[in-house]
């Protein structure tokens, strides 16, 4: 992977660190940070993290790869999350996951081999009564259709 | 504002805030803005926009106010306009070039757009009767009553003034200053609460197990990680009044003898982060959160801890696991967290909803609480009402209540002239329940004994077009990706669940595929760690109580009645086709031929059973018929 040529700015890191010395129970905290801070979870990264907080690297790979949101590889920079949830699911979620997949190739669950577009199937956003729905980038996209779905996220840059 | 030193300030802020924002009693005019996720989804934020330019465009001073949910997600963009002395007025689906309207003759002259108008709103403030619905004459509130929801969608949930001129914080005041813990308990007990996660366990006892524990400090944990599809009652509640949740916490907190809460909320809900944050930064500003709160000498804090992204951590235990920054494993019980919890300290878990009733119940008093809803399910239940169902939303309604009172008075029904099939109720874990079971009073007991669950509160419709082997595969397959797979019963039995479910969906199913499913959740029932594994063959085990003869067409006859299952039927164009042509335009293979006011024929060998034609058809003309009998058909000719 290109990643481990890749050098890391580790001032962010430092300033996480810093921020939650000495609390109980902060390792979730830390990596929520530091993932916002870098995009994903990088090696080197965590190395550092380990190195530095003194949490051994088996207990931060072990709390990494049980939660969901935590990611070990690069992503795209637009982030599609579709709601497959049950109200989205009996509204035509699928539906939409395919035309996504097809028209801007990029597989549920990775990303676009130019860094364009990360597609997540997620289970409920919580906005059901506007099923289906999906958050683009933070912003929420509710009533869709597989052809508005995909013109608007064609329209990103 | 500075802080509270006494309860008497409080009780005279409370005052203050009353004469100047207390809804209904504005003394100058304002327009509300339905500003929840759902809000924003519709497209809120837009017609925020639209309004703030039509006000600058006229040079009106007239405050914006954004608010949570009011529960009518179905109507969508929701705004508000508020004229000192008169009746509050809703409007629905409003976009943004309705605004200028809007202000023009509503605003400026007084008189309110009626065709846009969802209702007047009738707050009495706080006080007022329960049982009074927020909209006369709108079916949606017809038959709710709102006591956790009371605050949601009617006060700016990032300001704690509108929170205390809405009796916010006086059950706190009036804890510290009157009750002695054992009194606090004692009114919870007598209430009748039973746990909103859905487990129903009486609150005040749980409350009084971690007082009695020995050992410290204890600590108050809300469990907001809110993960079954299909609900979103503790979003709405952390959005819309957060400092309800706060202060039921605190009251917590106090009863039991605590020195910290953790309020554990779900990464994907940023919005309700963001307001709990603020929520907490006002509280501990006012001395509501804090050392020695309002003088007492109870001294509190809350720590908001985001998870990150996993279902088991719903279960008690994992949650704990979690806030103390590990995997969020489950471990077995015995020791129950009021004995060895988080840190191995006694702690007490409840869920949003709970925690949002405990102000009530301590300022109304037991005996009005235990006078709402059935006896051995006292109080209101909370749905997030989904699916096929025209009206979609968020209700609070009295236990007892009917799901047909649910379903057709409050949710009006499925829409498009759709026929019920099923509601699930309790997401993932949780079962479904056939249209024989809609007279079922919903509480704790008789769901249980009508097989389903109450759940933590979602409710989803579905209608004839939903198979009920795929719906039952979905939910396994949802359950069993959130396995943490910590024990072998849940793990395995999960996969195994989904194996057998998928050949039948696939067709590839026999009759012993059902006795196995049977075999493998009875084993999985009594052998699993925690309620995700307990539970996850409710909804397979529901589906197929009721809806057994769908399970056999699909072993037997190798057809998926609701046209569902890919392989397992065609589509077929019946004799009430009238020729109008429009399956014509919408199938993608271009695989149906016929004449104007003729009959139509699906070419059986292009069509790829996508059901545009069975979607689009105005007149029934086209049916759902077994695969077979298209091979049958095929060698007759």
């Amino acid at each position: 992977m290109s990643d481990d040529q890749h050098t890391f700015d580790l001032a962010p890191l430092e300033r996480i660190l810093k921020e939650y010395a000495g609390q109980k129970g902060a390792v979730i905290p830390i990596l929520q940070q530091v993932q916002d801070a870098y995009g994903y979870l990088p090696r080197e990264i965590l190395v550092e993290i380990s190195k530095r907080a003194g949490i051994p690297i088996t207990q931060l790979i072990g709390v990494v790869t049980f939660y969901a949101q935590f990611h070990l590889t690069r992503r795209g920079r637009h982030l599609i999350r579709i709601c497959d949830g049950t109200a989205c699911h009996v509204r035509g979620a699928p539906e939409a996951v395919k035309a996504i997949e097809t028209s801007l190739s990029v597989p549920a669950g990775g990303t676009s081999p130019d860094f364009k577009y990360t597609l997540e199937v997620v289970y409920c956003l919580g906005s059901c009564g506007l099923a289906p729905v999906a958050v683009v980038d933070d912003q929420v996209h509710g009533r869709l259709t597989p052809e508005t779905m995909v013109e608007s996220l064609r329209q990103l840059d | 504002m500075s802080g509270l030193v006494s309860i008497a300030e409080l009780a005279q802020l409370r005052d203050a805030t009353q004469s100047s924002v207390h809804t209904g009693l504005e003394t100058t005019p304002t327009i509300i803005v339905g500003m929840g996720t759902c809000g924003i989804a519709a497209g809120a934020d837009k017609v925020w926009a639209a309004l703030q330019q039509g006000l600058a465009q006229r040079n009106l001073d007239v405050p914006l106010k954004g608010v949570g949910c009011i529960g009518i997600c179905v109507k969508e963009p929701l705004v508000d306009i508020q004229l000192p002395g008169k009746p509050r007025v809703t409007y629905a689906n409003v976009k943004p070039e309705m605004a200028a309207r809007l202000i023009e003759e509503h605003l400026v002259n007084g008189q309110p757009v009626k065709a846009w108008m969802l209702g007047q709103m009738d707050d009495r403030g706080p006080g007022k009767a329960q049982a009074e619905p927020l909209y006369p004459g709108v079916a949606f509130y017809s038959k709710q009553v709102r006591i956790a929801l009371r605050n949601c969608g009617l006060i700016d949930p990032e300001k704690i003034e509108e929170y205390l001129a809405r009796d916010g914080y006086q059950a706190l005041g009036k804890a510290l200053a009157e009750m002695e813990p054992d009194d606090v308990i004692a009114e919870m007990k007598d209430s009748g609460l039973r746990g909103r996660g859905g487990a129903g366990f009486l609150t005040g006892l749980k409350w009084e197990l971690c007082r009695r524990s020995r050992g410290g400090p204890k600590y108050v944990i809300c469990n907001a990680d809110e993960g079954d599809p299909g609900a979103f009652m503790d979003r709405s509640i952390l959005e819309g009044d957060p400092h309800s949740v706060l202060e039921g916490m605190t009251i917590a907190g106090y009863a039991i003898g605590a020195a910290a809460g953790y309020i554990y909320c779900r990464a994907e809900y940023p919005l309700a982060i963001q307001r709990l944050k603020t929520a907490i930064r006002q509280a501990h500003e006012l001395g509501l959160l804090g050392q020695n709160i309002l003088g007492s000498g109870f001294s509190y804090e809350i720590y908001l801890k985001e998870g990150a992204g996993a279902f088991v951590c719903g279960e008690e235990t994992a949650l704990m696991a979690s806030i103390e920054g590990r995997r969020g494993e489950p471990k077995p019980k015995p020791p129950f967290p009021a004995v060895s919890g988080l840190w191995a300290k006694p702690s007490n878990v409840n869920n949003v909803k709970s925690y949002g009733m405990v102000p009530q119940i301590i300022l109304n008093g037991a005996d009005w609480f235990a006078g709402i809803g059935t006896p051995k399910s006292p109080g209101t239940a909370i749905f997030a009402l989904t699916g096929k169902i025209k009206n979609t939303g968020l209700i609070e309604v009295p236990m007892g209540i009917t799901l047909r009172e649910i379903i057709y008075d409050i949710g009006g029904g499925l829409p498009k002239g759709k026929r019920f099939k099923a509601v699930q109720t309790g997401g993932p874990l949780g079962g479904c329940l056939p249209e024989s079971a809609l007279d079922t009073p919903v509480d704790f007991d008789s769901l249980i004994q009508a097989g389903a669950v109450m759940g933590s509160g979602g409710m989803i419709v579905v209608d004839h077009d939903t198979c009920m082997v795929e719906f039952a595969k979905y939910f396994l397959q949802f359950a069993s990706d959130e396995s943490c797979g910590k024990c072998v019963p849940c793990r395995i039995g999960g996969q195994r669940l989904l194996e057998v479910l998928t050949r039948i969906a696939e067709g590839r199913g026999t009759l012993q595929d059902l006795d196995e499913i049977e075999y493998i959740s009875r084993n999985m029932k009594e052998a699993s760690l925690c309620a995700l594994g307990q539970l996850t063959p409710g909804p397979v085990l529901a589906a197929l109580r009721f809806f057994r003869q769908e399970y056999e067409a699909h072993i037997v006859d190798k057809f998926c009645p609701a046209g569902v299952c890919i392989g397992l039927f065609a589509f077929e164009i019946n004799d009430d086709c009238k020729g109008c042509g429009l399956c014509v335009k919408a199938c993608p293979q271009e695989a149906i031929t016929g004449g104007k006011k003729e009959k139509h024929v699906i070419d059986q060998v292009a069509c790829i059973q996508c059901g545009s034609c069975f979607d689009v058809c105005r007149l029934d003309g086209v049916s759902i018929i077994p695969l077979s009998e298209v091979v049958k058909q095929a060698a007759a000719n």
